[in-house]
């Protein structure tokens, strides 16, 4: 949360004119001043509790990391704050909540462990060289047609330019300029499996995910057992330091999988938000999935509706023999636009060449 | 009419209220607030909160002119600012006798007379004797491109033409930017903003609401309505109804003669709240208890 000279003098000014005695004022004048988004809220609220409010013995309280005593504060606003302070929040977690352990379950999510997971199965010089060649991928994302017009040689005229031209010379028109609708590159989503059957593949996905992210328009998250952003996490210019990042702010790594869970919260929750201006959606997991089939496909159906086009990336193609057969998988497929692989490098390419070629207009539905 | 800038927080919660507006202290606050900074007000929410509603209101708060725009992807100065008048000028260029002095006819031609006023440019340059309010609606439309450009004009109220030069507000209008949150805002923008997130409101506020903003629907009858949105708010769906939706699944059954809710009644008018079939199909079956819930409460 930004708390710079700016914002600090703003706070001064309006807390000139609220009654100070007045708490609930005190606290929605800096709340006005220092948030500007939603998701900022939490963090403001806990701030506010941890500097203001005594410590209560008899609230229910959410245990900060850090702290010795507990503060009475709603379990979501102590783990905003844990999350902004960048703390392991995974204790806290399986504390307050422990509905997200299915009652039974076995295999290969048999626990659904909310846990870091440390990044180094890959030596330092093969992600170098394997960021190396995702940057110097010579493909873009294809463009499409947006509503803004810019100056061409040909197109329709532009009577503004044209106009003035003219009064140049008299208010003669000597001379036709024209516009063209600008092209834009499509946003890319990526919604990446990072559960427990997709571990091998999770750091070169993270590394995939943050070479497109440097030149892409590219909302990125990642889930297992609940859905994260990461996009945010994924801007640090260094690789490294986006990857701790990433680690400290997912929280259940190599999870067990709920995919239409997962869907079904990126529909409702960021669907809106993320998915205008013609995106493509790129998903990428095994369909090892743990959740409802018939669910997994009512929300690819209606996620499909409301992208450009829907790529379900899938690691386990790249094996010999492999067949869609799972039931998440098998209940995907018909849904989705593509159905890539995405084993290595050459998988990775293909996509891209695949992303480059996509039309500029908008879907025919 | 000519009001007066409200003096406390407690003014602008009670003339909101007097105008139908039943909003929360937080929002009072930040209103006051943004008033007394001259800040803009940065409203976000989810579809049909009250946003847009809360500047409408405020124009008639302040006794002040209400400017309206509208965003839309591709929106430019063109459009949000102002245009020259390309065909008065040319043809005033034209009419000129041979004799007259170009260079003093290129001056006259780029003068405020022909100047297409656009809202943001009214917003800045005007006569009102109250500032008016500037509603910059659904921000989340337009393109990063507009969004530079507000900038300017957000922190010094203030808008450079090129031929004329830089026009200041002579006073700072009210401005209240809405976003639905379909994309991000840049942070630049909202920096220079005070910020508020409008919530859906709680069962007794939303009771008061529909009292309110539908009086005719009767007491019991808005009662329900609201306890039935709120149980839809809290089930898994797409797109859960927003006060707006209240309001109009209210006036529907009132418009049918409705006094209290059953599941027929329901059933025929659940198209106010909810958009989507697949959400409609999720419901249908639960409605009886729904309803038998909602009467309760």
């Amino acid at each position: 949360m930004e708390a710079g000279p700016r914002r600090l003098t703003d706070a001064t000014r309006a807390l000139a004119y609220v009654d100070l005695k007045r708490q609930a004022d005190f606290r929605n004048s800096l709340r006005t001043v220092f948030v500007s988004r939603k998701d900022e809220l939490p963090v403001f609220e806990a701030a506010f509790d941890i500097f203001w409010a005594p410590p209560d013995p008899r609230a229910s309280a959410g245990v900060m990391p850090g702290r010795t005593r507990s503060l009475p504060m709603a379990p979501e606003r102590a783990k905003a704050w844990s999350a902004a302070l960048g703390l392991n929040t995974s204790q806290m977690n399986r504390e307050q909540d422990p509905s997200v352990v299915p009652a039974s379950s076995s295999g290969y999510s048999a626990e659904e462990l909310l846990r870091h997971k440390d990044f180094d199965q890959m030596t330092w010089k093969e992600t170098e060289q394997v960021r190396k060649l995702l940057e110097q991928a010579p493909w873009r994302v294809a463009e499409r047609r947006t509503r803004r017009l810019r100056p061409a040689r040909t197109g329709r005229i532009d009577l503004r330019r044209s106009a003035r031209h003219a009064i140049r010379s008299s208010g003669e028109l000597m001379r036709l300029f024209h516009r063209r609708v600008r092209v834009r590159r499509r946003p890319l989503v990526l919604i990446c499996d990072v559960s427990g059957s997709m571990e091998r593949y999770s750091r070169l996905l993270m590394i995939f995910a943050h070479a497109i992210a440097r030149r892409e328009d590219l909302e990125a998250f990642v889930f297992s057992t609940r859905l994260t952003r990461i996009t945010r996490l994924l801007r640090h210019r260094d690789l490294d330091r986006s990857l701790d990042s990433v680690s400290k702010g997912v929280h259940d790594f190599s999870g067990g999988t709920r995919i239409g869970d997962a869907l079904s919260d990126f529909n409702r929750h960021w669907a809106r938000r993320v998915l205008g201006h013609g995106a493509i959606v790129i998903i990428v997991s095994d369909g090892w999935d743990r959740g409802d089939p018939a669910k997994l496909t009512a929300e690819l159906i209606h996620l499909r509706r409301s992208s450009h086009r829907l790529i379900w990336l899938n690691p386990l193609i790249g094996s010999k023999g492999y067949e869609p057969l799972t039931r998440g998988m098998a209940a995907a497929l018909p849904h989705c636009d593509d159905f890539l692989a995405a084993h290595n490098l050459q998988a990775l390419d293909d996509l891209g060449r695949l992303l480059a070629g996509l039309d500029r207009r908008s879907r025919a539905r | 009419m000519i009001a007066t800038s409200p003096a406390t927080i407690e003014d602008v919660e009670q003339r909101l209220r007097e105008r139908k507006y039943i909003g929360d202290r937080a929002l009072a606050t930040s209103i006051f607030l943004a008033l007394k900074l001259e800040k803009p007000l940065f409203i976000e929410g989810e579809a049909g909160v009250g946003k847009t509603e809360a500047a409408k209101v405020m124009a008639d708060v302040l006794g002040a002119r209400l400017i309206r725009l509208q965003c839309y992807e591709g929106i430019d100065l063109a459009h949000a600012v102002y245009e020259w008048n390309y065909p008065r000028q040319l043809l005033h260029i034209r009419l000129l006798d041979a004799g007259e002095d170009r260079r003093l006819a290129e001056r006259e031609i780029y003068s405020p007379e022909f100047l297409l006023r656009r809202p943001l440019l009214d917003a800045i340059d005007n006569d009102d004797p109250t500032p008016p309010v500037l509603l910059i609606d659904e921000i989340d439309r337009s393109d990063e491109e507009f969004e530079a450009f507000l900038l300017e004009l957000l922190s010094d109220f203030q808008v450079s033409i090129p031929e004329i030069g830089t026009i200041k507000a002579k006073r700072a209008p009210f401005v209240v930017i809405t976003s639905n949150r379909t994309r991000e805002v840049h942070d630049a923008l909202k920096r220079r903003c005070l910020y508020h997130w409008i919530d859906y409101p709680d069962l007794e506020k939303e009771v008061e609401i529909v009292r309110a903003r539908a009086p005719e629907a009767a007491a019991g009858l808005a009662r329900e309505v609201a306890a039935l949105v709120q149980g839809l708010r809290s089930m898994d769906l797409y797109k859960v109804p927003g006060v707006a939706e209240t309001l109009d699944w209210a006036r529907s059954l009132a418009a049918l003669g409705a006094t209290r809710i059953d599941s027929s009644l329901v059933n025929a008018t659940i198209g106010a709240a909810l958009k989507y079939q697949e959400d409609l199909e999720r419901v249908r079956e639960q409605v009886p208890a729904m309803v038998e819930k909602a009467r309760g409460a």
